[in-house]
């Protein structure tokens, strides 16, 4: 028997052999491999976001123009869906039975215990409806959050639009911190001062039991946050005007757009075709959106910030002022006009000086005012001169806020061209081009584009007679009320602010002198003196473009305006007296009663009488 | 054999008892965290009546607690030779018992194991290792199992294996496989270590055969065996056909494992080895227990994360929280320095178990200690081994520490018969 007692130490060493393993294996679960202690944080720990009040939108008198509603969600838990009969549940929703087949199978992908959504947006009418009937539906239950609501059915391109965040969002750094499924602003002043009008989330750090039933605050809630509720934009938009300004453009292609040219503030932006800003948001919102999209009038298209057009004449101002500060022509100075340089297009007196080149928009005058300001003989080679020339003169125009974006609190600006001498020498080679080739831009035709936005920016620098604000829509940020910092900086020109005052007597007289071009936008009769000119833009596609920019009172600008209609023939005959109609409504806060036909004309073009 | 007033008191193997005493406390504590409730109301438990209390798992361990110092006495105060007289008796009784159970045992958990008394359930598989051990102690103490006597190892064995079937029959697997442990005793005792060893290859085997493409497993042991009979001839002459026996044993072993997997082992066991073998696989159903189980050991950290201040034990994430997977609550809340001093205090246990089983001067206590030592040891390891995703899901407790008066009875009874045999070792004559 006494060899057996060594027998223990076998039964021993299995003993302390098992302990070790544990001990190790221990060892390894709890204290090397970090894996199990955030399973057990994703056990237990919830986030739950809390979702800010978005803020909301007022115009330049403070009328309430977005605002926040409570939308309603119809979710599923399909695990709690017991004995459904979905014929009956179908009648009370208004659901198609194929819609309830689709939404079931992609809530029992997602998640047999999770709520997906089945009808969403349904707005407060539409749950009333159904909510009574919702006990006999297990399962199924109503989950309220916030979408946003329109007390304005204008403005929609400027205002823009909230929805779920794209995947392709959420990859953008910008977006880093939102979740799938949350709200972001997607296009116009939404999306540009998100940041704003989003505030900021709050998050709570939940415990969860197995059962995912809440069990109070994470560490007694030391790493929660209060969600902080967006601020308010307050626009410079006039709501009146907007409103009025739609009206006008209804059933045309073009824009409006106005400028408080001593604020740079944007008082009317008008896109035509337009659109009502609630047909996107609520229930059946991508269905909208897409007939939208493919509307061949294109009524998504923001027309005034990303339409370039050539502005056609009263881009002589522009040429005129550069050519003035060059020093190659003054108020006085006189050109013949020489219809084998270019072809007038009204018959007129003598251009003896450039207050008659101005009111009858005289194409060879200016013709040959730029050709001064081009070709200076600097150097002896013609095509050399015309370089450098074009050079110049495109580095000084550029300073009117042309070819460049303005910098408008949006988006999608487009900069529009202004060529330089590089774009004639790729276009026609380095020497192969002159004056002669690039006279068109004398009357502002040929490779020059602008957008509607710039063109009353030209207008607002002129009435200025100088500078202008970059333009911006949000005049007063939540509570410090205050523009961006960026809107409160003068822009001065390359032109001398002394030598606007000479193109302005001139533009009066398109406007209220006998015989010229823009009379139709003439306010004369309530002692209103307007500055204008009007412009016809030839392209490629159809009958002219009318367009015509103006600002008044001349001598103490309250507003410049462009408005560019699309193939609407002469500016004169269309965009002038819709420039008119808008600076009466906003200067005298509405329109006479005797001006109505002038509506007629510019919405229906049934002749008025010249008055 | 005078009947001689025992003066057991004095000589109680006090190491053996304080463990015991550390190792119950522990466990309480360790129920009363997994039964806590953050939600509870917070009026003091003087204000609650004795049937609110006996909500808590806690409050019921301490009246089981209370119970077992009943019991203790008893087994101290009862004649130390009643466990070697009545050995077969209680055997016989507890057969009877088992038999009884397996007619009138409503099933529970799909298990016919449990007897009910009002609001008391008692296992009686559970007793069964005691009773089974005092037999099987008895017999040894007169045969020589050296001896290679066919009879004696068959009645051995029969007696072994009949209670094991009867738990087998009322589908208490966990129980019956613990019956294995005696296995050590008897290898004490002079079972030949090649019965140790056959089973040991043969798990692992089995083990590889799961885990290991069964190709390579019978390519991989044919080379061994060619090399082991080239480097040696003698191998080759005397034991050929035992080396070659061997070989197709393995070879029937690799391939009939599909078969044992499939047709053999039920459902539920077969999803608790699949689980072992890929816990991943299916981690919020079939695999739900072994990763809650090792969420909560794993996220304890060094020490733990406090008494009462584990989120998975509290939130319920864990099943079986009290019971079989009561050591997930000392993994979470006292981390690995408690971990450590738990296994410590049992292999502390063990060791002085073989120590006093050791001093023994009968034939039967010395076995008794042993069959002791290795049921709490496969207790032990099994619970542990499955709360760590070492071994397949099977329900037994941990001795002394799982909520539950069955548990805990029929351990206090095994270890205190020892402590009682222990006290009188003196008075026993060398048989």
């Amino acid at each position: 028997m006494q060899y057996l007692e060594g027998r223990r130490y076998v039964v021993l060493a299995i003993f302390t052999l098992v302990g070790v393993l544990f001990a190790s294996r221990l060892f390894y679960l709890q204290v090397l491999d970090d894996s199990y202690k955030t399973a057990a944080d994703r056990n237990t720990l919830q986030r739950q976001v809390q979702v800010p009040y978005r803020g909301l939108i007022y115009d330049r008198h403070d009328s309430l123009l977005v605002t926040n509603t409570p939308v309603y969600d119809l979710m599923v838990v399909p695990r709690e869906v017991k004995h459904l009969d979905s014929a009956r549940f179908c009648q009370v929703m208004q659901l198609p039975l194929e819609d309830l087949r689709l939404g079931l199978r992609a809530a029992r992908v997602y998640s047999r215990v999770r709520p997906s959504p089945l009808i969403q947006n349904l707005s407060t009418p539409e749950l009333a409806a159904i909510q009574d009937n919702l006990i006999s539906f297990p399962g199924f239950r109503v989950q309220a959050r916030m979408a946003r609501a329109y007390r304005t059915q204008n403005l929609a391109h400027a205002l823009g639009y909230v929805g779920s965040i794209t995947p392709k969002l959420l990859e953008a750094p910008k977006y880093a911190h939102y979740a799938p499924g949350e709200n972001v602003g997607i296009s116009g002043l939404e999306s540009f001062y998100e940041p704003v009008l989003m505030g900021r989330r709050g998050v709570q750090y939940r415990l969860v039991n197995v059962r995912g039933i809440d069990k109070g605050p994470f560490r007694g809630g030391q790493f929660d946050t209060l969600s902080q509720a967006g601020q308010d934009l307050h626009l410079s938009i006039d709501a009146g005007l907007q409103a009025y300004g739609e009206k006008l453009l209804a059933g045309r292609r073009g824009s409006i757009v106005a400028i408080d040219p001593k604020t740079g503030e944007i008082l009317c932006f008008v896109s035509a075709p337009r659109f009502e800003p609630q047909m996107l948001t609520g229930k059946g919102m991508g269905n909208r959106y897409m007939d939208l999209l493919r509307n061949p009038d294109r009524p998504l298209f923001d027309r005034p910030l990303m339409a370039t057009y050539p502005p056609g004449s009263v881009f002589k101002m522009v040429n005129e002022l550069v050519a003035m500060q060059l020093g190659v022509v003054n108020a006085s100075t006189g050109f013949p006009c020489d219809q084998h340089l270019i072809r007038c297009t009204h018959n007129h007196e003598y251009p003896s000086n450039l207050n008659i080149a101005i009111k009858n928009s005289c194409n060879p005058y200016f013709y040959q005012v730029m050709r001064a300001a081009i070709m200076r003989g600097q150097s002896k080679n013609k095509f050399e001169d015309a370089r450098l020339g074009l050079g110049q003169w495109q580095k000084m125009v550029k300073t009117f806020g042309l070819g460049e974006r303005l910098g408008v609190d949006m988006g999608h600006e487009k900069r529009g061209l202004i060529p330089s001498p590089e774009f004639y020498d790729k276009l026609r080679g380095y020497h192969h081009w002159n004056y002669k080739t690039v006279y068109s831009l004398s009357i502002g035709q040929g490779e020059i584009g602008i957008t509607g936005l710039q063109m009353a920016n030209v207008l607002a620098t002129i009435a200025n007679r100088g500078y202008y604000y970059a333009p911006h829509f949000v005049r007063g940020i939540g509570a410090s009320g205050q523009p961006l910092p960026e809107y409160q900086q003068r822009h001065y020109t390359a032109v001398d602010t002394t030598l606007f005052k000479y193109v302005i007597p001139g533009m009066q007289q398109v406007v209220d002198g006998r015989g010229g071009t823009g009379s139709f936008a003439s306010l004369a009769q309530y002692g209103i003196s307007v500055a204008g000119k009007t412009g016809t833009v030839q392209n490629s596609h159809g009958p002219d473009h009318s367009t015509f920019g103006a600002f008044a009172p001349a001598n103490d600008p309250k507003i410049a305006i462009s408005v560019f209609i699309e193939n609407a023939g002469f500016g004169g005959t269309f965009a002038a007296p819709a420039a008119g109609l808008m600076m009466e409504k906003y200067l005298r806060g509405k329109v006479g009663r005797g001006r109505q036909r002038w509506e007629n004309w510019v919405m229906y073009g049934t002749a008025p009488t010249h008055h | 054999m005078s009947p001689v007033t025992p003066r057991s008191s004095r000589s109680i193997d006090w190491p053996l008892l304080l463990i015991y005493l550390v190792l119950v406390g522990l466990g309480w504590v360790a129920v009363y965290a997994a039964s806590y409730s953050p939600d509870a109301p917070a009026h003091p438990l003087s204000a609650l009546s004795f049937s609110e209390l006996m909500a808590f798992n806690w409050f019921k361990q301490l009246i089981w607690m209370g119970t077992a110092v009943i019991l203790i006495a008893v087994l101290l105060v009862v004649d130390y030779k009643a466990y070697d007289t009545l050995a077969y008796v209680l055997y016989g009784g507890m057969i009877v018992l088992l038999l009884v159970t397996l007619v009138v045992a409503r099933p529970i958990a799909g298990s016919r194991s449990w007897l009910e008394f009002g609001p008391v359930r008692l296992q009686p598989a559970e007793f069964a290792k005691f009773t089974t051990a005092l037999a099987a102690s008895r017999f040894m103490a007169g045969i020589n199992l050296r001896n290679q006597n066919w009879r004696d190892q068959a009645v051995l064995a029969g007696l072994t294996l009949l209670p094991v079937a009867l738990i087998l029959a009322s589908n208490e697997t966990g129980q019956a496989l613990v019956f294995a442990a005696l296995l050590l005793a008897y290898f004490r005792e002079g079972m030949s270590p090649i019965i140790l060893l056959l089973l040991a290859a043969g798990g692992i085997i089995l083990l590889l055969a799961l885990l290991v493409p069964k190709l390579w497993l019978v390519g991989g042991f044919t080379v061994v065996l060619a090399v082991a009979f080239l480097l040696n001839s003698r191998l080759w002459r005397h034991h050929l056909p035992l080396s070659l026996g061997a070989w197709a044993l393995v070879i029937s072993m690799v391939f009939g494992v599909d078969f044992f997997f499939n047709n053999v082992l039920q459902p539920h066991q077969r999803q608790r080895i699949e689980m072992l073998i890929d816990p991943g696989k299916d981690p919020l159903g079939k695999g739900w227990n072994v990763t809650q189980s090792k969420i909560a050991l794993g996220s304890g950290g060094w020490f733990g994360k406090g008494f009462l201040n584990g989120t998975q034990t509290k939130f319920d994430f864990v099943p079986e929280q009290s019971t079989d997977f009561i050591f997930c609550t000392v993994g979470e809340e006292w981390g690995w320095a408690g971990c450590l001093v738990v296994i410590g205090l049992y292999l502390t246990l063990l060791w002085r178990i073989l120590l006093v089983a050791e001093r023994q001067k009968s034939v039967f206590s010395r076995t008794y200690g042993y069959c002791a030592a290795s049921i709490l040891f496969v207790h032990f390891t099994v619970n542990l081994g499955m709360t760590m995703g070492l071994m397949p899901v099977v329900g037994i407790p941990l001795p002394f520490f799982s909520y539950g008066g069955s548990s805990l009875w029929s351990f206090t009874i095994l270890l205190f018969a020892l402590l009682a045999l222990d006290a009188h070792r003196k008075q026993d004559l060398v048989r």
